[in-house]
């Protein structure tokens, strides 16, 4: 019966996007109906290939649903590889600008990739690797499986087609021009439903967790979800021009609007890339190193207060800006009091190997995650201090900027995603283990490396180009032009780009270890995928 | 089946519960983590007593140290101001011709006009001022419209060609192809003639068919010799400097369109916006005056 309403609800989509081909008013807004076309008409024929055939029922309830975490950890390689490959491209870009091809312009000029790159890193790598994390974790630390049956499969799948609408609109021109919430609204609607569904999904699973208490990265998965599914519905309120074309007007105008986005682009950092990635560290680090997490009550502590003060830090985004005085004042104090909540989870991090110090040396996974610990403390540290005005006064607008956030998503999202697939991919795979730790370490050393010559690289010209731009003679007159600074920061590019280059090519041989992992591995004879609680 | 925690001897208790073989021990906050929380909540409360923060119904506490970001920023300017009204003023008020042999008032105009320049004048001339195809090269000594310090200050205060100043320069040069002026065959002639004038024609045999064409339709403003009038901002031809290009190309599309460039008024009175006093015109017709090419 459910079968003859899905084909329904598809046909009527398929139909709908025909219209939408015919009346669209922008090349993006067609290419994306033919998108949903091909998806709709896809499913309809397969919906229908399916209807009243013979349905073998098997009980699965007692068994974890694997399935979906391994399609995530397919999906969060090969979107990191991707979105590192169009980092690498784009960073060249500033330093060539011959690459911006002649032939290429409008599609792959750096206006149109750099949305492309950040997408890409954060939404489609990062956002599977929490995806499939958190729906690994929740099973196993609720001892339950999924809630909603294929719900999950369609989170997964509506994620993905979320990302190439994403991706494609970029290319074609389509964006509402607020960073890190360039997609347009339609594609915002449809990432609200695939985001209430993971809710849905991971708030059951929760409830019908056989444990009795809910594991604290469940609670930084929740509140992660919770709060983006927030800050995703306020940042994008706008209305759309007409229901076939792309282009919308936003709510909110002026500095209200900023004070939205930056309101919603600082806790996409605290949201998405801080408190879901510590839900992944709360998991994997106690799992790899096989030892209890240091502090039960200060994860609570510092769960709480990190919630709590992220959510007001957005402001420093806007210092010297039309914003008010005051709403800059608040931003920066509360940047300066997360300093610790944020530490907190570092501490816990940190302190779980405590007594295990010796598997730096033998596990090169392990390393990894202690590394990304180390990063996610830096930048913290550096994020917090550059909230200050008097920093931010000489930080802001720079390429210090850029250091920043990459130090925090290379080294704190990439390395700590890294540890996690490499511990997912021989227990999904029921595989003994890595195909090679040697390559691990091959990795580890390229990520470090690349990492380094990225943050410092940009430190440098970050801090070169705001003292330039400050710089003033005896009379009071300002010393260099703009394009003084660019010519300046040439070698630093470079510099900058290579250690792309080594970040990647660290990514490339993990997509190979995983793969030969899954071929050729020797597989594990017990299987660990039945729900049992732990005690 | 599932691995567990393990637990060495001598280490703390642990709350007793697990996940998936995941254990907590019951260590306590470490206590340098607490104060230094603690201090960053007190110094949070203190500085917004001290600094605006607080949004109240239709206002928000100023704080007690009465700072603002809008008072700094116009006091700063203020500041700069005074400190250099008086050399300012002198500035405006001499001989634009003896500013070069003033020391004080030229280092002055020369550090503030390369300020205003960065500023205004980079977009389209270069940050060296080495132009760009269609803006022309600030360093060199072929001026369009003059190269003595009292016309380049006409030129930067009224502009060229443009809408807003009526005085601004003016000049316009035919299309002589696009409005039949000359054949085709006549603006293939004088262009393999104006090439030749500082390099190879594409064509030699047309030189001197293009010279008679050149002498009855250029020479109004281009000068029988082709070398330009200053007074209708009309090119040396024969110096082998361009402005648009010397490729037969170029200089065809140019006899065939005509070119008109613009420069927008930097004047109080001509800009709707009123850009730059007359003290910063000053000194930046100072700056460019002393690049290279000043007359």
């Amino acid at each position: 019966m459910s079968n003859y309403i899905k084909l329904i609800a598809l046909g009527l989509v398929a139909l709908f996007s025909m219209m939408a081909i015919n009346y669209a008013r922008d090349v993006a807004y067609m290419v994306h109906a033919i998108i949903i076309l091909l998806v709709s008409g896809g499913l309809f024929i397969w919906t229908l290939r399916k209807t009243d055939e013979p349905v073998t029922s098997v009980d699965l309830s007692g068994e974890y649903m694997d399935g979906v975490v391994r399609a995530g950890v397919i999906a969060t390689a090969l979107w990191g590889v991707v979105g590192f490959l169009a980092g690498v491209f784009i960073a060249f870009q500033l330093a060539f600008p011959e690459l911006n091809f002649e032939w290429a312009q409008g599609y792959a000029n750096f206006g149109r990739l750099r949305p492309l790159h950040t997408s890409a890193v954060i939404f489609a790598f990062g956002g599977n690797a929490l995806i499939a994390t958190s729906f690994y974790v929740v099973q196993r630390t609720s001892a339950a499986r999924l809630w909603g049956g294929n719900l999950a499969w369609f989170v997964f799948w509506g994620y993905q087609l979320f990302i190439v609408l994403a991706a494609t609109g970029y290319l074609l021109g389509a964006t509402q021009s607020k960073e890190y919430a360039e997609p347009e609204w339609y594609v915002d609607l449809w990432l609200t439903v695939v985001w209430v569904a993971y809710l849905a999904v991971f708030l059951g699973t929760i409830i019908r967790r056989k444990e009795p208490h809910i594991y604290v990265a469940n609670w930084f998965y929740l509140s992660f979800i919770v709060t983006v599914a927030m800050l995703h519905v306020v940042n994008n309120m706008s209305i759309p021009v007409s229901i076939w074309g792309s282009r919308s007007v936003q709510v909110m105008s002026g500095v209200q609007d900023a004070m939205t986005q930056w309101w919603y682009g600082h806790n996409a950092v605290g949201f998405f890339l801080t408190a879901g990635f510590l839900g992944m560290m709360y998991y994997f680090i106690p799992k790899q190193a096989e030892r209890p997490v240091f502090s039960y009550k200060l994860s609570i502590i510092h769960f709480w207060a990190l919630i709590f003060i992220y959510i007001w830090a957005g402001p420093h985004h806007l210092h010297y800006t039309a914003l008010p005085d005051w709403a800059s004042t608040l931003g920066m104090v509360f940047s300066v009091v997360l300093w610790m909540p944020s530490w907190g989870g570092m501490i816990n991090g940190l302190m779980t190997l405590s007594g295990a110090w010796d598997k730096l040396r033998t596990d090169p996974i392990i390393r990894m995650m202690v590394i990304s610990v180390g990063f996610y403390g830096m930048s913290t540290f550096e994020g917090p201090m550059m909230s200050i005005r008097a920093v931010n006064s000489l930080s802001h607008y720079t390429d210090w900027t850029i250091g920043h956030v990459h130090s925090g998503a290379l080294g704190w999202n990439g390395m700590i995603t890294f540890g996690a697939l490499y511990f997912l991919t021989p227990v999904l795979w029921k595989r003994e283990r890595l195909y090679s730790l040697s390559l691990v370490s091959w990795h580890f050393w390229l990520a470090t490396i690349g990492i380094v010559l990225y943050a410092a690289s940009m430190w440098v010209t970050g801090i070169m180009e705001g003292l330039m731009w400050r710089e003033v003679d005896a009379n009071g007159f300002l010393v260099n032009s703009f394009a003084d600074t660019v010519a300046a920061k040439f070698p630093m590019y470079v510099v900058r780009g290579l250690g792309g280059v080594l970040f990647l090519a660290g990514a490339v041989i993990m997509v190979y270890n995983l793969w030969m992992t899954v071929r050729k591995a020797p597989a594990k004879e017990a299987s660990l995928s039945v729900a049992v609680p732990a005690e | 089946m599932t691995k567990k925690s393990e637990i060495k001897k001598g280490d703390p208790e642990t709350t007793g519960h697990s996940w998936d073989g995941i254990e907590e021990f019951n260590n306590p906050l470490p206590r340098w983590w607490v104060w230094v929380f603690y201090a960053t909540i007190v110094w949070g409360v203190i500085y917004t007593i001290a600094y605006p923060a607080w949004p109240l119904v239709n206002s928000a506490t100023a704080g007690v140290m009465g700072w603002s970001t809008r008072a700094n920023v116009a006091a700063e300017i203020a500041a700069a101001e005074e400190a250099n009204a008086a050399i300012n003023e002198r500035l405006a008020s001499v001989e634009l011709a003896s500013i070069a042999d003033d020391a004080e008032l030229s280092t002055y105009a020369v550090s503030a006009g390369s300020a205003v320049f960065k500023t205004w004048c980079a977009q389209c001339h270069g940050s060296g001022a080495a132009g760009a195809k269609g803006y022309p090269n600030l360093l060199d000594d072929a001026w369009l419209w003059g190269g003595d310090i009292e016309n380049i200050h006409y030129t930067i205060s009224h502009g060229i060609r443009n809408e807003d100043d009526p005085d601004a320069r003016y000049s316009e040069m035919p299309a002589f192809g696009r409005d039949e002026l000359l054949s085709g065959e006549e603006i293939d002639q004088v262009v393999n003639y104006v090439m030749s004038l500082s390099g190879e024609p594409q064509d030699a045999s047309l030189v001197e068919a293009g010279a008679e064409v050149f002498s009855y339709n250029c020479a109004a403003c281009h000068g029988e010799d082709a070398q330009g009038d200053n007074l209708q901002g009309a090119p040396n031809l024969a110096d082998a400097i361009w402005l648009y290009g010397g490729d037969y190309d170029t200089i065809h599309n140019t006899v065939y369109y005509s070119r008109f460039g613009v420069m927008p008024p930097w004047s109080e009175e001509a800009s709707p916006a009123g850009r730059l006093s007359e003290a910063e015109i000053r000194a930046v017709a100072t700056y460019v005056h002393q690049l290279g090419g000043g007359e």
